[in-house]
């Protein structure tokens, strides 16, 4: 079965062997790589799956001779947009899952629609670019080298395409970073103005910073009060986050009757 | 002979010898890096360091990496533990993958074979490079959101945010090389710097990528991604043993990985110190590797003492320096740099290349003035009014007053303050 797929393969595509033997083990990975970016459920994974396609996508670009393109793929694809996409992920949080309710009433099924038109496009332009267009050949475009072959096409014949294209993404961006800015009303406070601030207020109780929580001799979990000399609970000791939530502790039980008793 | 043409000769099995040193040379570099890294920070700070285990505690690393191995392997409840084993293998893996393309000699005879000692030659090495960088950080992502905690994904969250922008200020120091030697080949580029070390001709790209270097290495002083100060171990807080010992590996594998690409790129590769240059044909070509170690290691010094020396960043100074000084600096340099390229290959008269490299070099005086002295108007405008001292330490004097005098910002966080002290 495998030797007449290579056979298949050398006799179809004239590939040489160590190329189509790359092929066949590579193809059906990156192939069931791609199905599982849609069926697995974290958002993480999905990701990675699709770093892998894009992994091996360089990888066949790099065994056809496209060694530049290969490459940058792997620097631009995986190495920035996925890690750019792999970051929000994280940001977003680990176990956010996706959520089916549809924003925009309708639009289901001219988004189908337009996804199979968007294909069909795409599959046309490629057959008529691959199949009837003559091939000059791998040889032919990397006679001066590919770097300088691809360089050459760039900067010369298709530079203006290049040009609107780069255009295109910075206006691209600076529209994602106008639309996400949001003007702050104050500076933020820094640990400067903070500092001053302790010093200048009416109390300089809590000017070195405020009491860390805790009882050291019974419990020392955040949740629980400081006891003050005095032996009377610290409540500022606790986080607000905490104080917030009610999820405080009364630290009386570990307070001391008076401080004779400890010195018996 | 090119470098490409000659390693095209190689037999498989001097390819897999090859690739045999390399790795043996990492893992040897790594322990004597561990080892040495340890005796120089005592140094710096008056200690020994370890001098048990061997002589001059030469095994040390050695012991600790047994010692981690035999150490029990944990794996966190709430990990997701396909990633969090994948994570360090990726690490690891990926590290070693950059010496391919290493020069570290140049022609030499190895079992009779004419070679020269790098794997292999791409004419796009310096990117393939920069490629096998950005998925080694997968690693360190990865482990992060894997460990299912919160002192580990900030860790993985600010490893990649530093990787993407500490790369492009990388990439592009590295274009003012591609410029200067017209190839994106590591052999080329060392064969480019026979004359002059792009150290010296490309400065300013130099000190960029010895910059990015060590962010993307995630060392002191950038070594937010593990800051134990803040994030405990940062991205390894949940790792234990050989997984452990895996991104140990990576990082100084990586060091060195980086070390010797500023010394390819920078340092004329395995050229001699200018003056030297007759030694490059003793030992039958051999030398030249003493010359290269002899470069890669004081890198490494490098690294150790700015870990010795320096603090580490906060978060947003760190993006700050990366975005507004790195990034922009590198673009007007490179500007600066391809026209004076275009003008030394259309042969320009003299005269003007140096009205042009005066041009800029007063521009840019005039330009740092103007920014000093909005800085120093700004800073004036900023200054707290003129008040007494804030009399806090002491107690009134009979018939003084304190009055603490407060600017409305200032007010404004103390209300704030006294609100959230209940």
């Amino acid at each position: 079965m495998l030797h007449t797929s290579f056979h298949l393969a050398l006799t179809v595509g004239r590939t040489a062997a160590p190329e189509a033997v790359q092929f066949w083990i590579l193809a059906p990975l990156a192939v069931i790589a791609a199905l599982g970016i849609l069926i697995v459920k974290k958002a993480v994974h999905s990701a990675l799956l699709m770093a892998w396609v894009m992994v091996t996508l360089a990888i066949f670009y790099i065994a056809e001779d496209a060694l530049f393109l290969g490459i940058v793929q792997i620097v631009v694809y995986t190495g920035a947009v996925m890690m750019l996409f792999l970051f929000i992920l994280m940001l977003v949080g680990i176990d956010s899952s996706e959520s089916f309710v549809e924003n925009l009433k309708g639009q289901r099924i001219p988004s189908i629609v337009a996804a199979i038109g968007l294909g069909g496009l795409m599959v046309s332009l490629l057959g008529r670019a691959t199949v009837s267009a003559p091939a000059a050949g791998l040889v032919a475009a990397n006679a001066e080298g590919n770097v300088q072959g691809i360089a050459k096409l760039l900067f010369t014949q298709y530079v203006w395409a290049f040009e609107v294209v780069s255009a295109l993404l910075i206006t691209a961006a600076l529209g994602a970073m106008v639309l996400a800015h949001s003007q702050k009303v104050r500076s933020p406070y820094a640990q400067r103005d903070l500092s001053i601030a302790r010093f200048r207020k009416s109390s300089l109780g809590d000017a070195a910073g405020l009491p860390a929580s805790g009882v050291f001799a019974g419990r020392n979990a955040v949740d629980v009060p400081a006891l003050l000399p005095d032996g009377s609970p610290a409540p500022t000791s606790v986080s607000q986050t905490l104080r917030s939530r009610g999820d405080i502790i009364t630290s009386a039980p570990f307070a001391l009757e008076s401080i004779e008793e400890q010195e018996d | 002979m090119s470098t490409a043409a000659l390693l095209g000769q190689d037999p498989g099995w001097l390819i897999l010898v090859k690739g045999l040193l390399i790795f043996v040379f990492c893992v040897v570099c790594t322990l004597m890096a561990v080892w040495g890294e340890r005796r120089i920070v005592a140094r710096m700070q008056m200690r020994l360091g370890p001098n048990r285990v061997g002589k001059f505690g030469l095994l040390q690393a050695l012991a600790d990496g047994v010692k981690l191995a035999l150490k029990e392997d944990l794996i966190p409840a709430a990990a997701d533990k396909v990633v969090f084993i994948i994570a360090p293998i990726i690490s690891a893996t990926t590290c070693f993958m950059a010496f391919a393309v290493i020069p570290f000699t140049g022609t030499v005879t190895l079992f009779g074979h004419k070679t020269a000692m790098q794997l292999t030659d791409l004419p796009v090495s310096v990117l393939y490079i920069l490629a096998i960088a950005s998925i080694g950080v997968y690693g360190i992502v990865l482990a992060g959101w894997s460990s299912g905690s919160t002192y580990p994904l900030l860790g993985g969250l600010r490893s990649s945010a530093q990787v993407i922008s500490y790369e492009v200020a990388m990439g592009l120091s590295l274009v003012a090389v591609f410029i200067y030697s017209g190839s994106m080949s590591t052999s080329e580029i060392v064969a480019a710097q026979h004359k002059w070390w792009f150290s010296v001709i490309l400065f300013p790209s130099f000190v960029i990528y010895v910059i990015s270097m060590v962010g993307e290495t995630n060392r002191a002083p950038f070594d937010l991604a593990e800051a134990e100060g803040e994030l405990v171990g940062g991205f390894h807080t949940e790792y234990s043993s050989l997984k452990f010992a895996l991104f140990f590996l990576a990082e100084y594998v990586n060091i060195v990985a980086v070390s010797a690409l500023a010394t390819t790129l920078f340092m004329g590769g395995y050229h001699a110190l200018p003056g030297l240059t007759f030694t490059e044909s003793w030992l039958g070509g051999w030398f030249t590797l003493f010359w290269f170690i002899g470069k890669v290691v004081s890198f490494f010094f490098l690294f150790v003492w700015l870990r010795g020396t320096l603090p580490r960043l906060r978060y947003d100074q760190f993006m700050k320096f990366g975005w507004k000084v790195l990034i922009p600096t590198s673009l007007v340099w490179i500007l600066i740099l391809a026209t004076l390229r275009v003008m030394s290959q259309r042969a320009v008269s003299r005269i003007i290349v140096l009205g042009f490299s005066i041009g800029v070099v007063l521009l840019v005086v005039l330009v740092t003035t103007l920014y000093d002295r909005s800085l120093a108007k700004a800073k004036a405008a900023s200054v707290l009014p003129d008040l007494p001292p804030p009399s806090f330490p002491v107690p009134a004097l009979p018939g003084q007053s304190i009055v603490n005098h407060l600017t409305i910002e200032q007010t404004e966080v103390v209300t704030e303050l006294e609100n959230h002290n209940g």
